[in-house]
């Protein structure tokens, strides 16, 4: 589904990615690991098409595709989404008119039919109700005055109406209580299909005692320096990064 | 160059059907705002309130007046307005009211709406002392040009008390000619005690030749009145439009003026509005847009003159190609009006590297006791927010004009008439496309 090839990327004159390579197939789980400023969210947004940094070197495949030409709407078309770490206030833009807006042209792209203000109510309520958000979010501005829990709900909640193929979520746990924690972990949940595959990327291990990886990386200074199974997780909680790096 | 020489001409030329349609003190009124734009000329840049708006195009127009009697095509009315359908409508065409075009003009239960020229006939001493402190305004000359061929116009009179169901909707149609025509149409609103309404004021042409609307728009809000008035401005991108209005507020007095302009090669807006009564709630609003090389100038006056007053001022521009804005916000308070609160917030955004905005907040406060505050922001869309809508699948253009009407929403969102404001959401959307295609 995705594979990353030897990827180099930097903002002006400052390397951060540093040859990652990556393969995550259908129907699997990953979890990134790694400390604060290790190049993890840089990683995710060069994968949605950031223009703010330049790949310099190594590829990105979607099904065996090179995206890296693509902008990010493309990438969102060949099923592509990102839930991001800061969910961005857009005030006079309401939830409603911006999903809509977003899954028709994911559905055009797609060669699909758009779904009316009928069809697409319905299909709203009932992701709404899984993720327990309230009726009211979807007639106010996208993410705007939300509580940092209620901005992650909602990223989770748009990929659970986009149905994207690849799902990459930057520390969709951060600013999470317990209760919020396990909404959103039962909502990522309900995704897991055998014909998706997820990208979690988090600080904490916390995340993972809700959505069980089946691998996991250990993300170090722009690159991945250790890949196992879910039981690194754990290692890495015990030790810390630097023991398990050094 | 034409100049002033070219209205003192027509003026000429019409005298003689002007002084026949009027009493003998509106004639009178007529000359003395000839003089004074005789007197006054058109500005030059080195004049601070026409430091960025380059007069010239308009002068080096011959603009003859344009001629009335011209029939227009209710359709094409209907076509350039939003659903008016719940309102009473009063239509100008090339100045000059037309009762079979106009619906539901009334003059009975509390409303006087009508031609201004019958109102003149009918309302005489009321008007006229309206008119006579309306002409001698602020040295504003081209209020002055507009007096000296007064002939016509929309007076609208609403009785104390008397709360209106259904909005006034004055339309100001300019037809099509073969050669520049100039038209000087005048709205006079009285509201009077306690009383409660809508005006909505549209401007458009019909043709796609050069034409010169020059207006005003005289406002007297009586004691706890509440007035509400819109004006979409939408003239053909040839026109030039300079309008000045000047609205009157009483004691206790709820006021709102909301300007949208969507059209006009050049244009100027000037509007005052004086708060001259205790316990005073208004709202100045404005949002323009513009493209190609169009210039839209707002110069807005608001005077605090007493205490306990509240004013709250927002504009916003939307700019493209090689247009340019120009704000200037002057918010005066008199070392009467303690506790005024005011608040003017000035936005623009620009869609191109060549779009350009002068911006100039200017606070006047001689009162100790105030609270006034000003903010200005020129930018451009917001690099995160396109990044985050494209990343859910909407291209860049559609991103775009998203986050561009997301902006504007701020203003139209005041719009408490919902076929007015859902007609102007259209067209900032016919607008954004028809922009984006120029681009293309």
């Amino acid at each position: 589904m995705l594979e990353i090839r030897n990827l180099h990327a930097r903002v002006e004159d400052k390397e951060i990615l540093k040859g990652v390579d990556l393969v995550v197939k259908a129907g699997e789980v990953h979890a990134i690991m790694g400390p604060n400023g290790s190049g993890k969210s840089t990683l995710a947004q060069v994968l949605a098409g950031r223009d703010t940094y330049e790949v310099t070197e190594g590829d990105i495949l979607i099904n065996g595709e090179s995206v890296l030409e693509l902008a990010p709407e493309e990438r969102a078309a060949k099923g592509l989404f990102l839930a991001f770490q800061y969910p961005v206030e857009i005030p006079g833009v309401r939830n409603n008119y911006f999903l809509k807006t977003a899954l028709n042209a994911l559905r055009k792209a797609r060669g699909e039919k758009e779904l009316d203000a009928m069809e697409f109510l319905k299909l709203v309520k009932e992701k709404m109700k899984a993720l327990k958000i309230d009726e009211s979010m979807m007639n106010r501005s996208v993410n705007e005055g939300f509580s940092g829990g209620e901005k992650k709900r909602n990223e989770i909640f748009q990929m659970a109406i986009l149905d994207p193929a690849l799902c990459v979520m930057d520390e969709t746990d951060s600013g999470l209580d317990i209760d919020a924690l396990r909404i959103v972990a039962n909502g990522v949940n309900a995704l897991r299909s055998p014909q998706r595959a997820m990208v979690v990327i988090t600080h904490y291990q916390r995340l993972l005692n809700y959505i069980v990886p089946d691998v996991v990386h250990v993300f170090v200074d722009g690159r991945i320096i250790k890949t196992g199974g879910k039981e690194l997780a754990l290692e890495l909680e015990k030790e810390g990064y630097a023991e398990v790096s050094g | 160059m034409p100049g002033v020489a070219a209205y003192e001409s027509a003026f000429a030329e019409l005298e003689p059907s002007l002084r026949a349609s009027g009493p003998a003190w509106l004639h009178d009124l007529r000359r003395e705002g000839l003089d004074q734009f005789k007197t006054l000329g058109f500005p030059s840049l080195k004049e601070e309130e026409w430091r960025f708006t380059r007069t010239r195009p308009i002068a080096e127009v011959d603009f003859r007046p344009a001629e009335d009697g011209r029939t227009v095509d209710d359709d094409a009315i209907r076509a350039r307005t939003f659903d008016d359908a719940g309102c009473r409508r009063l239509v100008l065409v090339n100045g000059r009211f037309s009762p079979s075009l106009s619906q539901n003009a009334a003059a009975s239960d509390g409303l006087w709406a009508g031609s201004l020229a019958e109102a003149l006939r009918d309302r005489g001493e009321r008007v006229r002392t309206l008119l006579a402190s309306g002409a001698r305004a602020d040295r504003q000359r081209f209020a002055s040009l507009n007096t000296a061929f007064l002939h016509d116009g929309v007076y609208i009179e609403v009785a104390d008390g008397v709360s209106l169901e259904a909005p006034l909707h004055v339309v100001h149609v300019t037809t099509a000619a073969d050669a520049p025509t100039m038209t000087h149409p005048r709205l006079v609103v009285v509201a009077g005690k306690n009383s409660d309404a809508v005006v909505i004021e549209s401007y458009f042409g019909l043709g796609s030749n050069n034409y010169f609307t020059n207006a005003v728009v005289q406002i007297a809000v009586g004691e706890n009145a509440g007035l509400r008035h819109y004006k979409i401005q939408r003239e053909s991108s040839e026109a030039f439009h300079v309008a000045f209005q000047h609205a009157a507020l009483a004691k206790s007095a709820r006021f709102s003026t909301l300007s949208v302009t969507m059209g006009g090669a050049l244009v100027r807006n000037d509007i005052h509005t004086i708060l001259d009564g205790e316990g005073i709630d208004a709202r100045v609003d404005g949002l323009y847009l513009a493209d190609g090389r169009r210039h839209v100038d707002n110069h807005t006056f608001i005077r605090h003159a007493q205490p306990h007053c509240h004013s709250f001022e927002l504009y916003k521009g939307i700019l493209d190609d090689k247009a340019r804005g120009v704000f200037n916000g002057r918010i005066y308070v008199d070392p009467v009006a303690q506790k005024t609160d005011a608040k003017q917030e000035n936005n623009c955004m620009l869609l191109s590297d060549e779009a350009r905005v002068n911006s100039n907040p200017q606070l006047e406060i001689f009162a100790d006791d105030v609270k006034c505050t000003h903010g200005a922001a020129i930018g451009k869309t917001d690099d995160t927010a396109i990044f985050y809508l494209r990343s859910r699948g909407i291209p860049f253009p559609e991103a775009r004009d998203l986050m561009v009407y997301a902006f504007a929403s701020e203003v139209l969102e005041r719009i408490e008439l919902e076929p007015l404001k859902v007609g102007l959401e259209a067209d900032l959307f016919e607008w954004l496309m028809q922009s984006r295609g120029a681009r293309a």
